[in-house]
């Protein structure tokens, strides 16, 4: 048991729809389970990381918390992977970076149709929004990059058995061809 | 204003190929290209209004929403920053009262910074409405701003603001003597044109826009295509930062030029030719036009020139402020009327360029080459420069010296030689063939300018040990994110991403994993994009990277990873519209820093 890979996911500004893309790995998981252990992740409820050897993020950066959370997963994991067009690119979320934050807030929480009792919310548990959305890259150091939205289960079986089973990871043109 | 467009229209024959021209007069009167005439022209044109507006937005000069009745544009290039256009810059903007980018209140003047204006030998450099200004100084600008605030005319300005000086030092073979109007032609059809394609072939001569492809062969393909349509086209959208040599020729030595392209259309057999002339040089179309009526008047444009039976004249299409267009067939996509997005090649030009017609696209040193040679003869030439790089190159110099402007030199000069002579001291490095071509070390300077070893469209920038090539390197990188197409991705976004990882490395948010990923995007850059632009986007980093890894390294942080971009700033907006002063509504720059 102690021997096993330590692995942890997360999603920031996300959908999870990478992680539901991983689970489509179907009965292949148990194959996984035999060689490694999950850590901090939506898997396991487990809150935070402890040393890993694998971080798979989905999502881009939008947020302080993702900002510590990011942090949190290169500090502890030996190899932290960009999963998906989020994580990559900063994805649907980013399509917010074409306006400007004070006019996301004011639609969403002053001006829009249908807000009562209009204020922009203000709470030391909130997370604050960056002006923009970053992809993970631009916040921490990145190893390897997954592309796909999602990435699809057969991307993370080749990937995770690859660097399992001591390879440098690469993927088929199949994998990563999508028309 | 529908009369108005109705009018340029009809003096346009109602041609889309002549959107670009159309779309310079209305921006010229409105200072904005508006709604309601782009309706009106897709009528008149009978083209979408959609086209017509991807056209707008892709030319600089070009705006769908209003400038200043003065539109004020600073040049950007690398050599006007080396005197000192960033302090005037802000002196302009605090003096006229308006932000780069923004037009003032009251629409009376607009200021923005532009690509190189090709006055690199007397910046610092800029353009109102169009019209190139010079030598720009403190003076200068309280002047300028003075009469902006009066409104007066621009004809009414002081002539000494446009003054513009051909400072040419060194003249060889082209520039010493002139040829006589109509020499070239009368020699031409004296000795035959099939025997003067021969002499041209016997010369040597290969294109001087830098690629170097020979010239004698590129016009006996095109003459030999089945398709008797056929043009001339010259190429002086001269927009390599650095290069004035075509603005010099043009000033001083049209006609010589007009001549070469009429040898050319006399030995492909064109009716037509263009002169693709760059925006920038607006200040030089009326004296073109003028040399053109002349050479008409004298029977040498026009029909049955000199009696031979060859019909040929030329039109002067101005651009509108697209580097891309100095790309052969992303110029003749716009004087086609298009956005100058570069063709898939093959076909070349020669077999189908405008409008799909055979079309022979030289440069402005190579027609006036071309003509000095009809009369001349191969030999003249040949008997100067190396084996492969026949004759001389007239280079544009800038930067660190004593008398920057334009040298004639023959092929196999030693950069050396050239430094000694335009009076360059303490010389750090040279930026050769401008941003796109390469930056040579002052270890190199025994090299040659030649096809065989540093291959130059006539760029030349100096820079002294003074001089922080990084800041070059950050200049040069911009410019071509800035005038990337956008058609390929490689180019678009990689040109874009080229400037942030080199704004990160300046700025000091760099790490050791910031170069090898640099690296790393330089090669996809250059490897995978559509046209020279991208493939050569990369250059100026490469180039540097190779020579001064030391440079790049000493900006680079210990650590090992730190984002290229403010976290804490990002947090700004959020935290102020919340009203948050706690310290979780703060982020440390580094992780470190957290503990």
């Amino acid at each position: 048991m102690a021997n096993k890979i330590r692995v942890a996911t997360t999603s920031l500004a996300g959908c999870f729809g990478c992680h539901m893309s991983f689970l489509d790995i179907d009965e292949r998981m148990l194959q996984l389970a035999e060689v490694v252990e999950f850590d901090r992740s939506p898997l396991t409820d487990i809150e935070h990381c402890t040393d890993c050897d694998i971080g798979l993020i989905e999502g881009g950066v939008c947020n302080s918390e993702n900002v510590h959370v990011l942090r949190e997963f290169r500090k502890n994991c030996k190899i932290l992977v960009a999963v998906g067009a989020c994580a990559i690119n900063g994805g649907l979320p980013a399509l917010r970076n074409h306006i400007p934050l004070e006019e996301c807030l004011n639609e969403s929480y002053i001006e829009g149709i249908g807000v009562e009792n209009p204020k922009i919310p203000s709470d030391i548990e909130l997370p604050l929004l960056l002006n923009q959305v970053h992809p993970i890259h631009e916040v921490v150091k990145i190893d390897y990059f997954l592309p796909g939205c999602p990435p699809s289960a057969d991307v993370f079986w080749k990937f995770l058995t690859d660097l399992i089973e001591g390879r440098e990871p690469s993927l088929p043109y199949e994998l990563v061809h999508y028309d | 204003m529908k009369q108005f467009i109705r009018g340029i229209a009809e003096n346009n024959h109602y041609q889309p190929t002549h959107l670009l021209q159309i779309l310079r007069q209305i921006q010229a009167h409105y200072h904005y290209i508006p709604e309601a005439a782009i309706e009106q022209l897709s009528e008149l044109l009978s083209i979408p209004r959609t086209q017509i507006i991807s056209v707008v937005e892709f030319y600089s000069f070009f705006h769908l929403t209003p400038r200043g009745q003065y539109e004020l544009l600073i040049s950007d290039s690398i050599t006007d920053h080396m005197l000192g256009k960033k302090i005037l810059f802000d002196y302009l903007a605090n003096k006229l009262g308006v932000a780069a980018g923004e037009v003032r209140k009251d629409g009376v003047v607009s200021l923005d910074n532009t690509s190189c204006t090709g006055m690199c030998d007397q910046g610092p450099a800029g353009l109102v409405n169009g019209y190139a200004l010079t030598r720009l100084d403190r003076p200068a600008i309280d002047k300028i701003a003075e009469l902006i605030n009066q409104q007066k005319p621009l004809n009414e300005w002081p002539s000494e603001l446009f003054h513009v000086d051909d400072n040419i030092y060194k003249s060889g073979l082209l520039l010493d003597r002139q040829i006589e109007q109509g020499a070239a032609l009368r020699s031409a059809f004296k000795r035959g044109i099939k025997e003067t394609l021969k002499e041209i072939d016997n010369s040597g001569l290969r294109g001087r826009g830098g690629a170097g492809f020979k010239t004698a062969i590129k016009w006996q393909f095109c003459s030999e295509e089945q398709q008797t349509e056929r043009y001339v086209v010259c190429n002086a959208d001269e927009g390599e930062p650095g290069t004035f040599k075509d603005r010099v020729l043009l000033n001083s030595y049209a006609d010589q030029v007009f001549e070469g392209m009429t040898v050319g259309a006399a030995v492909i057999g064109a009716k037509q030719g263009f002169l693709y002339l760059r925006g920038e040089y607006l200040h030089l179309n009326n004296k073109l036009q003028g040399i053109l009526d002349q050479r008409r008047r004298n029977g040498l444009l026009g029909s049955n020139i000199l009696g031979s039976g060859l019909d040929f004249d030329i039109e002067i299409c101005l651009g509108a402020g697209a580097y891309i267009c100095g790309e052969e067939s992303a110029l003749i996509e716009s004087l086609e009327g298009k956005a100058g997005i570069p063709r898939n090649r093959p076909p070349y030009p020669v077999t189908q360029g405008y409008l799909g017609k055979p079309t022979v696209v030289n440069n402005v040193e190579t027609f006036l080459a071309a003509a000095a040679i009809a009369v001349n003869g191969g030999d003249w030439f040949a008997n100067i420069g190396t084996e492969k790089s026949k004759g001389t190159k007239i280079l544009s110099i800038s930067g660190d010296c004593d008398r920057p402007g334009i040298y004639e030199y023959p092929f196999g000069v030693t950069i050396r030689t050239v430094l000694n002579d335009c009076g360059a001291a303490d010389v750090q490095g040279v930026q050769v063939g401008g941003p796109s071509g390469t930056f040579i070390s002052n270890q190199e300077l025994d090299r040659k300018l030649a096809f065989e070893d540093l291959a130059t469209g006539g760029s030349f920038i100096i820079f002294n040990s003074s001089r922080n090539i990084l800041d070059a390197v950050h200049n040069f990188t911009h410019f071509f994110a800035h005038e990337s197409c956008g058609f390929c991705t490689p180019c678009r976004v990689g040109t874009s991403l080229l400037k942030k990882q080199i704004d990160k490395i300046v700025e000091g948010h760099g790490s050791a994993g910031d170069i090898v990923a640099l690296e790393e995007l330089c090669q996809l850059v250059k490897n995978y994009s559509h046209c020279g632009l991208g493939q050569t986007a990369a250059n100026p980093i490469l180039t540097t990277l190779e020579r001064y890894l030391g440079l790049y390294e000493s900006h680079l942080k210990e650590i090992s990873f730190e984002p290229g971009f403010d976290l804490d700033g990002a947090l700004e907006t959020a935290r102020r519209m919340a009203n948050r002063h706690d310290a979780s509504a703060h982020l440390a720059q580094t992780e470190s820093e957290h503990e």
